[in-house]
Formats: structure tokens, sequence, C-alpha cells
């Protein structure tokens, strides 16, 4: 007999035609799967009533994998083939990982992304996050009693192409279809239903057992736009039990710890710290391998003022998104708390402080993100409640554009457009007769090409050779709903085509990306001066090329004397490009340009005589009427 | 005859109704679709009909419409959990056979 949800009224579902979608937190720590049950969004829960599965993968060399809390268990015993916190190794290179030596892995460089040797071989980041992906999966069909039509899996707001591009491949591995990537703060600020509440801007606070971000959203006709992010990928819950287990170890005076002490102490620290949520004090008691007791009572207050630099050390973000957001605290609608760290007293009493209001936490902020994507993924499968139409759009984290001559980028896609979205710009070629393109398209915010990171590199060939600057060679870039990319290029005439979907080599660390946009509001003058230098050695080189092409066509029309004053003016303003100041290089190309005026005339006079040499009107009407918008060469 | 709630199906409508903000009770009915020609509708009921017929149970307001009362009468409505999947369950009399999953049902 099957088991039946309610439905909203006029909504009933034809037998097997329930369209069972669920959502999907893939958290560095733990994960989580939610879904939609009679109007209700739940988190499923495994066998055991566990509502978390840890994000931890173990291999065996008979190639069976365990995920989750088995995993876990074993971590210490075999930690070589046991994963944890691959979402960190994510479309990343090797070099990408920070202390990657403090980590028990066997690392393999590999184009695209790092690999890890196990004893059942080599797996990338993108099969064990599937492993997780395929645990979840499993729990999710068990629970709703059938095969799920997608999922909609939630992936920091900073992640890059190379990133959700490696989380959607690992969905595909795991069996599971892709209804959308969604980014966590804006799942967060759905489950509290922000998508139905006045337009406005949101805080997203999260603080996670190992990291902390912070997202300013802005919510108008139903889109969240990410104004700015922020936040430490090194801080987070963990942190605070170190500094109660740092607190013990100074209260009870004790010695230098085994290191079973030392977990042991750990772990009533992180008691402790979980029991002050609720209560005013906890005590701590625990007795060493040596013999020695420990006995103390940690109050709420102790607590505060020992990890008072801690919670200090998050509002610096916050203040740096709101910056770079432009905003203030005073524009700032409502505050959503997201992240089990986020229970401590001290947490949100820093957070309503410097929010000047109360933050939102009457949901459970361990889970909060699954709920979000649970939400989204049942509209999205279809099950959408009636007049609730509303689309949600998300958009990209940093600008994507393409390089110019000089190393220059050229912005196509400035950061938070909205997506789906696509544009295109046209590009032309820089020398005569060029017949091939290459199109390298980056992304990030700074004005020149080695600021930003390199996502994708690609030709276009077979372009019919013309005078510079003639072609017209059309670049869409195109943004699909999960915020990946496809550029296209072609050119116009001959309708010569090529294009790329990126699949970038790899991605930005969320410090990488933070560091560049403080990077691009820091240098804003100094990126200025070296677009303008790199534009004139830029214009430099062109009218060199067109004042040697001209020399070479027609170096007769010159005097001697005339011809020895180009030629220094040529070796000046070469010698002066290749140097940085932009002065030197104006100047000489006014140098060069006044000298080359009159030969100039001269060749335009001598082509206009040998276009009308031997003909009579009547052939020259016909012939401009032909060629009206033809160049003379 | 009637159509009634097991007290476990009642608290679990009354459960998601509070959560669901609105609604004045739960409409059941039947419609002929699916593999062995009858299907359950199970709904959030938002307005009662002139002609529903009515019941009450353990607190739960039951709307059902005259053309499905004689193939839902003396249904107990539970709510049961099988494993890790959990929902409601139709205790019918009627039924004389039913596919193999049950989402659909013969009288």
């Amino acid at each position: 007999m099957a088991l039946l949800q309610i439905a909203e009224p006029g909504e009933s579902a034809a037998p097997h035609e329930h369209r069972l979608a669920v959502g999907i937190d893939l958290g560095t720590t733990n994960s989580l799967v939610a879904t939609v049950r009679s109007g209700l969004a739940v988190v499923l829960r495994d066998e055991l009533g566990r509502p978390l599965l840890p994000s931890v993968v173990r291999y065996h060399a008979d190639g069976s994998v365990e995920a989750g809390y088995e995993a876990q268990a074993q971590q210490a015993l075999d930690p070589r083939n046991t994963i944890g916190s691959v979402k960190r190794f994510m479309g990343r290179g090797v070099t990408d990982i920070a202390n990657r030596e403090a980590m028990p892995y066997v690392f393999e460089d590999s184009p695209g992304m790092l690999r890890l040797q196990t004893v059942a071989g080599v797996k990338s980041p993108v099969e064990v996050s599937a492993d997780i992906l395929r645990a979840l999966r499993l729990r999710a069909e068990a629970a709703l009693g059938g095969p799920l039509v997608g999922a909609v899996i939630t992936v920091p707001a900073y992640f890059d192409e190379a990133q959700r591009q490696a989380t959607k491949d690992a969905a595909k591995l795991a069996g599971l279809p892709v209804l959308r990537l969604l980014n966590e703060p804006t799942a967060a600020a759905i489950a509290y239903g922000l998508d139905n509440a006045a337009e406005g801007v949101y805080a997203v606070y999260d603080l996670g057992g190992g990291t902390f971000d912070i997202s300013i959203l802005r919510l108008s006709r139903g889109i969240f736009e990410v104004l700015a992010t922020g936040g430490d990928s090194a801080l987070g819950g963990d942190d605070f039990d170190h500094r109660i287990f740092c607190w013990i170890i100074e209260a009870a005076d004790l010695k230098p710890l085994s290191v079973e002490d030392a977990s042991m102490l750990l772990a009533r620290a992180r008691e402790a710290k979980e029991y002050l949520t609720v209560h005013g004090a906890a005590a701590i008691s625990a007795r060493l391998s040596s013999g020695e007791r420990v006995d103390l009572q940690l109050t709420t207050a102790i607590f505060a003022e020992i990890s008072q630099t801690l919670v200090a050390k998050t509002i610096q973000p916050v203040k740096k998104a709101l910056r770079d957001a432009g905003l203030s605290v005073s524009d700032i609608k409502g505050v959503v708390m997201v992240g089990g760290a986020t229970r401590m007293a001290q947490v949100q009493r820093a957070v309503g402080e410097f929010f000047r209001q109360d933050p939102l936490n009457n949901l459970d902020p361990d889970k909060v993100v699954a709920i979000g994507a649970a939400t989204q993924a049942n509209l999205l499968a279809g099950n959408r409640a009636g007049g609730d139409d509303w689309l949600l759009l998300d958009v990209i984290p940093l600008s994507l554009g393409l390089e110019t001559m000089g190393g220059l980028v050229e912005k196509i896609i400035p950061r938070n457009s909205t997506i789906p979205t696509a544009r295109a710009q046209e590009f032309t070629t820089f020398r005569d007769g060029q017949t091939a393109l290459a199109i390298h398209v980056v992304q990030g915010e700074r004005e020149l090409v080695s600021d930003c990171r390199s996502l994708a590199r690609f030709e276009l060939r077979g372009i019919p050779p013309m005078v510079a600057g003639s072609a017209r060679i059309r670049v869409a870039f195109q943004v699909d709903a999960d915020g990946l990319l496809a550029v296209s290029a072609r050119e116009q005439a001959s309708g010569v085509e090529a294009s790329i979907v990126v699949k970038p080599s790899y991605g930005l660390s969320d410090d990488e990306i933070a560091g560049m946009l403080k990077d691009s509001m820091a240098h804003v003058k100094d990126d200025a001066q070296q677009r303008a230098l790199k534009e004139s050695q830029v214009d430099a080189q062109r009218l060199l090329e067109a004042v040697r092409a001209a020399l070479a066509a027609d170096r007769e029309l010159l005097a001697a004397a005339e011809l020895a004053r180009v030629e220094e003016d040529i070796v000046k303003l070469e010698s002066a490009a290749l140097a940085d100041n932009r002065r030197q290089i104006m100047l000489a190309m006014d140098d060069l340009e006044a000298d080359t005026k009159d030969f100039a005339a001269r060749r335009m006079d001598k082509s206009i005589r040998r276009a009308f040499a031997g003909r009579n009107i009547k052939e020259l009407e016909v012939d401009s009427a032909a060629s009206k918008s033809g160049e003379t060469a | 005859m009637a159509v009634t709630l097991s007290e476990r199906a009642a608290s679990h409508v009354a459960n998601f109704m509070i959560k669901r903000g609105k609604g004045i009770g739960l409409r059941l009915g039947v419609r002929t679709s699916g593999c062995s020609g009858m299907a359950y509708k199970i709904e959030f009921a938002d307005s009662a009909q002139a002609d529903d017929v009515e019941f009450e149970s353990h607190g739960v307001r039951v709307l059902i419409d005259p053309k499905s009362m004689p193939y839902l009468d003396g249904t107990e409505l539970d709510y049961a959990r099988e494993g890790l999947n959990e929902g409601f369950k139709f205790n019918n009399p009627n039924v004389k056979d039913a596919c193999g999953c049950g989402e659909s049902f013969n009288v």
C-alpha cells in the first residue's frame, strides 16, 4: 500500500506521477537531504534517525565504499583512504590547496583537477562527492518510495564555474538529475520565506564547523542578487571548541597532554559548548590517563570572554562585505543565521548588536540551507503551489570577459548579472590578413588579464584575410541557469564559428575571490593607469604596423629626407612602446603621425589616380554604386 | 457509516495545517485513473462545497464530495511509517483489488 502525502487543493498527482524532488546541502563537513512532504519541507533522516550525513568517504581495497558515519568512525585508523572535506578540493588543482602537507592524503596533480590516491585506485574529488550524493540519493529514495526526478544542490555563492561544473558532474555520476545549483545563502533566505517578503537587502551569516561566510543579498522582483560575499575559510565552530580546550588546560594547570587525553578533552570542550547554548553554565569533568582529575565550571560569561576575539573575527568580513556592497548597517532589512555555530549566545548577541536587530533564528541553522533547497526543488519539479509563480534567479559571482590586445580584459558579463544571461560583443582583427583569433576567457574584476583567473582558451580559425579592423567577429557569452558558461565566436562575413563550453582548468579559492574583489577596489586607480598605458602601447603597435605596410607598398612617394625622418620616428616609437611611460609613447606617436601625414595624403591621391585611370565618368558611377561601402586601399 | 481518521493521522494533519498556516480541513476523494481504475485524492481544503459530505474526526474536519462518498464509506485514514518512508494510508473496506503499489484500486 502506497503512503500518500497531502496535496494542495486541486493538485493531487495522478497515481505513479508524483514528482519526487529533493534539496541537497552538500557541505564541507556534513551533508543533508530534504524534501517537501504534505506541503512541509523536512530533512530526511537515516535508519537511526540522524539528519546529517558526515561528508566523509572511505575506500576499501576490495572496491567497496562507505560514506557517512561509518567512514567518519574510521578516519583516524585509515586516514589515507578516508576522505573528508572534499568540497575544498572540488574544481581545484594541487597548488590551490593550502597546507596540503598537513593533510593525510596522497595528492596527484592532473590537468584540470587534483586526484587522490587510495587503495581503491585514484579518485577525483568529483567521484568522492558523487559517493556522498549517492548515499543521500539512496536515503531519499528509501524515504520517498521511488526514484527522484531531480535535486537542487546548494553551492557557496563564491563557487566559480569550475567548482559548479565539478558539483554538477558529481551529481551526474551519482545518478542524480540536477534541477538547479542554488547559492547557499539564497537557499537559506528561501527557507525563511524571504522570497515572499518585502523587497530589500538581507544578510546571511553562515558560521559552520570550519568555515565562515557572509553574503549580502538583495531581493527585488523575486530575484535574489548577491551584492557581496566575504568570509574566512578557516574559522568555524571548531575554533570555539579549541578555545575552551585551551581554557581547560590553563584553568586546570595541565602539563602537556597525550594524544588520547587531548582528544578526550576536546570532546568535553565541544559538549560544554553545546550545553551552553541553552544553559548558563556547564560542568567539565574528566579523568586523565595520569589519574589527574579535571573539575571545572564554564559559565556563559567566561565562554563569551575567551571567545571574544573569534566572534570579532567574524564581524570584520561582515563590515567588508557591507562596504563592498556600498551599504551600511541601516540598509539591512533582515539577518539570516545559518550553521550550527550560530546557536552560541555570544554569536547571536554580537550579530544582533552589529546589525541593530534580532537575527532570524527560529529554523534549525544546520538544516536551513537544505530546507530552502527542498522548497525550490519542489517548485522546479513542477509541484508548484498555485499562484506562487515565482521565478528565482541567481547571479554571477565574478565578471566574465576575454583578453584583448595588450593583455587587457574586456568584461562581457559584469559580476552580479542575473542568470541565465547571454551577451555578445563584436571584435575585430589586429593585423592585415589575420586569419585566426585566439580567444582567452577570463574571470575577475581587474583590468589586466594577469590579475584575473584564466578559464579557457580557444581559437577561431578560417577568418578570410582582410585589412586589419575590417573583420567583424561576434563573441557571445552564455551562462545557463546553473552558472555554467558557453562562449562562441563567429566571423560575420564568412560564418566561420568556434565555441567552447567552459570546463575551466580549475577554480578559485574563496580567499582568492575575496582577495580579487579587494584588489579590484584597491587598484582602481592603478588599473586605470595600467589600462591607459597598455592601450597606448597597443595603439603604438597598430600605428607602426600601418606605417610599415605603407612604406613597403609606396616607399617611392617619399623623398630621402622624409623617409629618414619617418624611419627615425619609427625607431623612437618602437623603443617608447617597450618602456612603461605612456607620455613618451603618446609623444612619439604624435611625431610619427605628423611626419607621415603628407605621405598618407600622397598615397591616397595615388590610389585614386590608379582607380580612375583610363575610365570614363559613366563607368565610374556604376563602379561606385556597386562598392559604396567598400574601402579604398 | 462514516470516514474517520486514526488518532495518529489526525495529529499529523493538524500539524501540517498549522505549518501551512491556512485551510479549514482535509479533502478526501477518489477519481478514475491509474492502473486499477481509481485513485485516492488527499488534499488540504481551503473551502467547503455546498454538497460536501462532512465528518469530524479527532478535531479534524474531513470533506468528501458526494460522488466519491460511496467508494470511501467506512474508510479509516491512517498515518504509517514503512522503513524510512512515511505517509497516509487508506484502510478502505470497499477495495476489491489494488495495483501492486496500492496507488490505485478497484471496487
